[in-house]
């Protein structure tokens, strides 16, 4: 068929939609969705812009059909922060300076927040090995290292409100 | 960046899968991770008519020793590998393989299965699946069979997978003891394709000599190649740095890369004696050797 | 230095955490793709996969059938409008759409509106252009030849290709000089051609409102003003009119200068959208951005410098080929067709100097002028760097005490080089000293012969350069005429808090913190409190845009000159809150007080709201001022790089291990968006010292023409940059700042190039053209085991031909 209805969980509000088999998941999230947040930066899959979490993955929407998260839940930049407060990645990458023109940066931390979820004390190696499929072009990817590593602190410590 | 139209399937069962490519011959292509097909339909460098998703279809997933093989279901994706501690600990060619594949986000989609069905000549579990003297399981409309990785890559993007096959597992042989593995890959940033790379896997004898080494060539030939030549040369040899070195030279005469902006014919070979030398160093290491 | 004021004013010096930032982090940043206005429709590019070819047939039919698409545009439906050319940044001509031939791959050829983003994309794929091949040249010195054809055939009397020729400086005393002198190194020198490749491409909004005739254009540009008035005197005659334009530049995902340029789609946009009246996005993808949009760099340089026996400098004398594509469309200030190319003396006390740049026109995309080259400085930097290097070899000496030996001293600035720039403040000695203290410089060069010794390949490379920024004075500086001042309107509301508008624009480089906290420092009116506003030319004042690292020079300055003209009304009120005279009055951060009775004071919030409520009589309400800052001179900031690689003997891989940057860019204002800029400047100058460039085989097909190719580092890439700083305030600039953007590009490619050849020396090799892929270190090795010496040779740069029909 060359359409579908799909139903997608978007930063946890259910949506359906009738999609073309061949609409970019990065289509759906941004013109249907209305979520701008996640970004465009090329076409041949490099630069991870388009990053965003699938069933607790970081992947490149650009690189998925809307029709193949069918049935799945998806983060986006705009799901990070809860009730107003930003989430610890957020804080990381404010008080670091590790965002510029703020383009790479939804992507950045939508990968960095699914590596702290599964290593929660990445060394440098770690942090910059883990964010080797996001492409910045401001910051040189220092303080971008540091805000993760903030985060990781701020998350190590106990806490009463709660991160994602 | 936007694809011609197609359709679409997600099939629940393997079965439906094979009927739909039976339906639709070759205006059908697979969709496994999606990471090698989808850049390609969005520069409309390649179109299809009915792209069928394996991603519903379950049991094609999973990575288990049995019976002297290690299994690993075609549609695992790249990044269960690298977080395998059997693979770890028992395979670590394979390890090394999977790290070198694009970034770590592409690795959350690609699929094992996809990387050597794709048969991209730049792809980087051929050359390993070679050193591992792996088979490949495929199923189609008349059941199951088992291809021998020597016999599996056919050319540039083709391999012996009939049109209505799908791949569903890759069956490596489990090495004895005193195996080791290794796979080195050029690359200009993380993300490329190899400029060449370099699988090798050694078995060593109570003595410490290479009694059986395997090494697999990527990026040098129109399909992923075997240095046998090389691999000829070091069986029953002791592990010295000039054997070793002799071994890269003999590889670098198996290869016959084609000069593109990563490299001239002459760097390229170069390369492969390097990194074989090197690949074997470690291989070795592992083994438990010197 | 410590700031003057406190954390809760948060003026000069402090490491404001960023206003901007809330939006960015929450994903509410508004870039032109963000966008969507009601009744909007969609364009997409249908290019030309020819470098130079003879359009003879744009067939639209089957494109008009494809669901969705509403019309194609060609040339020949723009040239009813005189629209089909337009004038460049350097008044130049360029196509906006073909009506005879296309003059590069990737070229514009039609448009297709259609009420998708994917049926524009199917359109584009169904339009079919017959193309009749024509000669393609790529070889910029072929190009200058008698016997080439000559491009440019729709510009009648043209007989060649040659843009321009342009010299600075004493020929024939640089020639004796140089020929006087005991060494004279010569080497050639080429720096391909790169792409900035900011993460966001280019694109815009155009939005003709039909019934008010306005026209409002969303638009990826880093200088709103400049565009609304060359649209205004492009398209003047086909109703649109200056006060009726409107240029909104959003949040940018980065310029670099790639943004400055305006280009065919946004033309063809607007045209789209006054014919239909409706909103039209167009929005590139990565491969047209890197294809068709401006380039930097290729210069093919040819350069020596002279000395005496004991390292003093003596002459510098350049010949340059400059390779411009097919228009020259590089945007540098209208008298400067080089750039800023005669700061290529450098750091150094030169007695002659003399620099020539031939331009030449190829089939190729134009451009030149972009990726943080504050025109054409990277170029002119990494040539003087490069022969300093040369020179050191050649003399046995070790290149920091060349460059010690040869810097302007510290006591002889302002400086009037010998080409005639005058460089406002400098302190090149401490800066370098200092790099080398954190590097342990002594002790590198202790390890480097050890490992030699070992048959090891270890380099350390300098590279002490000058920077000139902030373009420009009025006397010399414009662009297609409009002078190079740059504007701030600050307005303080009743309640003290205060609006700046300005008419540069920020792409990242933190414009709403920084001129916020210029204003804090001022005023004292805290920076959280100051509302900084960019790149709406219905509001902002008239400005020249941000580029070239002018903002801090330019509008930091008007901003500062802006408040003091408030301070100055704020005084008169003040003295008559106070009832005295304004000569009892002494100004403190944030207050004016009685002259020895300091509790008898008003705050700046006090004076704000009187001037509202209880203005002095004779004197009008209110309480704001414009300025529009005509700088003096142009500020120089500098610094001294030491960079140290190790060199995979067998594979030619550089690895960087260590650089440390010391930078001056005079008062600091934000040291956190300092350190930043370098950060980013060090990657993007290490690019292009080790893997970025884009080439062009014989028939003009691109290399490097998608990110496969085109290698932007990543994370795994890119060296933990070291930083540090020495500060050394420009002398004529208001707040001594100096501008710093750019200057971790210009500074960085010749301190990788140096450190890799430094590594190689001894082996004979004395330059390497960057990018430094591992295969040419792996060249010259085997070059060297054989016994090949290379001398330096004049050699064509031709085009090596590479396999065509790949991605």
């Amino acid at each position: 068929m060359a359409t579908h209805e799909i139903t997608v969980t978007v930063n946890g509000t259910p949506h359906r939609a009738e999609v073309e088999s061949r609409l970019l998941l990065v289509h759906f999230i941004r013109d249907e969705l209305r979520l701008t947040g996640t970004h465009i930066g090329c076409d041949t899959t490099h630069c991870g812009a388009c990053t965003v979490l699938l069933d607790g993955e970081p992947v490149k929407s650009c690189t998925l059909l809307a029709v193949q998260a069918d049935g799945g839940s998806i983060t986006t930049v705009e799901g990070l922060a809860r009730d107003g407060t930003l989430h610890p990645i957020q804080e990381g990458f404010w008080q670091e300076h590790g965002l510029q023109c703020g383009y790479c940066t939804p992507g950045m931390m939508m990968t960095s927040h699914a590596l702290l979820q599964r290593n929660p004390q990445p060394s440098e190696e770690e942090i910059r090995r883990a964010i080797s499929g996001n492409l910045c072009r401001c910051t040189g990817y220092v303080n971008i290292v540091k805000a993760v590593q903030y985060a990781a602190e701020k998350m190590a410590q106990p806490v009463t409100t709660q991160g994602l | 960046m936007i694809p011609a139209r197609f359709d679409y399937e997600a099939p629940a069962t393997l079965d439906e899968a094979i009927g739909l490519l039976q339906r639709h011959g070759d205006q059908a292509k697979v969709l496994s991770g999606g990471q090698s097909l989808l850049p390609l339909l969005k520069l409309r460098l390649s179109s299809v008519g009915m792209l069928v998703d394996l991603g519903h279809i379950p049991g094609l997933s999973y990575i288990e020793e049995e019976g002297g093989f290690l299994r690993i279901g075609g549609a695992t994706r790249e990044c269960e590998l690298e977080r395998s501690e059997l693979i770890r600990t028992r395979y670590p060619l394979l390890t090394d393989t999977t790290l070198v594949i694009a970034d770590p986000l592409v690795r959350n989609r690609a699929t094992v299965g996809g990387n050597l069905a794709h048969a991209d000549p730049a792809n980087d579990h051929p050359a390993t699946m070679l050193a591992l003297g792996a088979e490949i399981v495929a199923r189609g409309p008349k059941g199951k069979r088992t291809i021998p990785i020597d016999q599996f890559f056919r050319g540039p993007f083709e391999t012996a997978l009939e049109p209505d096959e799908i791949l569903i597992e890759i069956r490596i042989p489990t090495p004895p003891a005193r195996s080791g593995g290794s796979y080195l890959k050029l690359e200009r940033k993380v993300g490329d394709y190899a400029t060449v790379a370099v699988a090798a896997q050694v078995m060593l004898d109570a003595g410490g000599s290479i009694q059986a080494a395997r090494i697999g060539l990527t990026s040098v030939a129109e399909t992923p190649v075997r240095a046998e030549k090389a691999e000829a040369f070091l069986r029953g040899k002791r592990t010295a740095a000039n054997i070793l070195a002799e071994a890269g030279r003999l590889a670098a005469e198996a290869a016959s890369p084609t000069a593109d902006w990563k490299g001239s014919v002459e760097y390229k070979r170069d390369m492969v004696r390097v990194l074989t030398t090197r690949a074997l160093a470690k291989a070795i290491e592992r083994a438990g050797g010197k | 230095m410590a700031p003057k004021t406190s954390a809760d004013v948060c003026g000069m010096g402090h490491s404001m955490k960023r206003k901007e930032d809330p939006r960015f982090l929450q994903g509410q940043g508004r870039y032109v793709d963000d966008l969507q206005l009601p009744g909007m429709l969609y364009m997409d590019i249908v290019r030309s996969p020819l470098a130079h070819a003879r359009i003879t047939a744009i067939n639209t039919e089957a494109a008009l059938k494809v669901p969705g698409v509403l019309a194609v545009i060609t040339g020949k439906t723009l040239e009813q409008f005189n629209l089909h050319w337009m004038p460049t940044l350097m008044s130049d001509t360029q196509m906006v759409l073909p009506t005879d031939k296309v003059m590069y791959q990737a070229q514009e050829v039609a448009a297709v509106i259609a009420t998708s983003r994917y049926a524009a994309a199917d359109g584009v794929e169904a339009v079919d252009v017959d193309y009749d091949p024509l000669p393609v040249v790529v070889n910029p010195f072929m190009a200058l030849e008698e016997d080439a054809p000559v491009l440019r055939t729709d510009k009648k009397d043209r007989k060649d290709n040659r843009i321009f020729h342009w010299e600075v400086g004493d020929r024939e005393g640089t020639a004796t000089l140089l020929a006087q002198s005991d060494v004279v190194v010569k080497q050639r020198i080429y720096i391909p051609r790169i792409h900035v490749a900011s993460i966001e491409t280019c694109g815009c909004v155009a939005d003709f409102d039909k019934v008010q005739g306005k026209l409002t254009v969303y638009m990826t540009t880093q200088a709103p003003h400049a565009v609304r008035t060359v649209v205004a005197l492009v398209a003047g005659h086909v109703g649109l009119s200056e006060e009726k334009i409107r240029i909104i530049s959003p949040d940018i995902g980065g310029g670099f200068g790639g943004k400055v340029p305006v280009y065919p789609g946004y033309v063809i946009a607007i045209a789209a959208s006054v014919v239909t009246g409706k909103p039209i996005k167009w929005m590139e993808d990565r491969m047209e951005n890197l294809q068709a949009d401006s380039f930097a760099r290729d210069y093919h340089i040819s350069a020596e410098l002279g000395a005496r026996r004991d390292g003093t400098m003596t002459a510098l004398r350049i010949k340059t080929v400059a390779d411009h594509g097919y228009t020259d469309a590089a945007c540098n200030p209208s008298k400067f067709p080089a750039g800023l190319f005669s700061i290529c003396t450098g750091s150094y006390r030169m007695q002659k100097a003399f620099a020539e740049v031939d331009a030449a026109y190829t089939n190729k995309p134009p451009g030149g002028i972009a990726y943080r080259c504050s025109f054409r400085v990277t170029e002119a930097v990494h040539a003087i760097e490069r022969m300093t290097d040369v020179l050191a070899l050649e003399l046995g000496m070790d290149p920091a005490e060349l460059r010690l030996k040869n810097f302007i001293p510290a006591e002889k600035f302002p400086y009037k080089s010998i080409l005639g720039w005058e460089y406002d403040s400098g302190d090149y000695a401490s800066a370098l000293q200092k790099a080398m203290e954190l590097i342990d410089y002594k002790a590198l060069r202790k390890e480097q012969a050890e490992k030699r010794a070992r048959g090891e390949l270890m380099g350390i490379g300098i590279s002490s350069f000058t920077e000139v920024v902030g373009a420009g004075p009025s006397k010399d500086f414009d662009i297609l005429g409009l002078k190079m001042f740059d504007s701030a309107e600050i307005r303080i509301h009743p309640t003290g808090k205060a609006t700046a508008r300005f008419g540069t624009k920020s792409q990242g480089q933190g414009h709403e913190t920084t001129y916020a906290q210029i204003v804090a420092e001022e005023l004292g009116i805290p920076a959280a409190h100051v509302q900084v506003e960019e790149g709406d030319t219905d509001t902002a004042p008239y400005g020249l845009g941000t580029y070239a690292s002018r903002s801090t020079p330019t509008a930091g300055a008007a901003a500062t000159m802006a408040a003091r003209k408030i301070r100055d009304k704020a005084k008169k009120i003040a003295a008559h809150l106070l009832e005295v005279s304004e000569d009892d009055l002494e100004w403190e951060v944030g207050k004016f007080f009685v002259k020895g009775a300091p509790q008898k004071a008003k705050t700046i919030q006090e004076i704000a709201f009187a001037a509202y409520t209880n203005h002095p009589q004779g004197l009008e309400a209110g309480l704001e001022a414009v300025h529009y800052y005509d700088p003096p001179n142009l500020t120089f900031p500098f610094g001294s790089y030491i960079c140290v690689v190790d060199i995979d003997r067998e594979t030619g891989e550089v690895k960087i291990r260590r650089f440390v940057a010391v930078d001056d860019c005079g008062n600091v204002i934000n040291p956190m968006v300092v350190e930043g800029q370098i950060h980013g400047g060090l990657t993007q100058g290490m690019a292009p010292a080790l893997m970025e460039e884009i080439q062009y085989d014989a028939s003009g097909n691109i290399r490097g023409g998608s990110f496969i190719d085109y290698l932007v580092p990543t994370a795994v890439e890119t060296p933990r940059w070291e930083t540090a700083r020495t500060v050394t305030p420009s002398p004529h600039h208001p707040l001594g700042a100096k501008g710093v953007g750019e200057s971790a590009t210009v500074g960085a490619p010749p301190a990788i190039a140096n450190a890799v050849v430094d590594a190689l020396a001894h082996l004979g090799v004395r330059h390497i053209d960057i990018p430094i892929t591992p295969e040419k270190v792996w060249n010259l090795l085997k070059e060297k085991e054989a016994g090949v010496v290379p001398e330096f040779r004049e050699r064509r740069r031709r085009p090596r031909p590479v396999p065509v029909g790949s991605l």
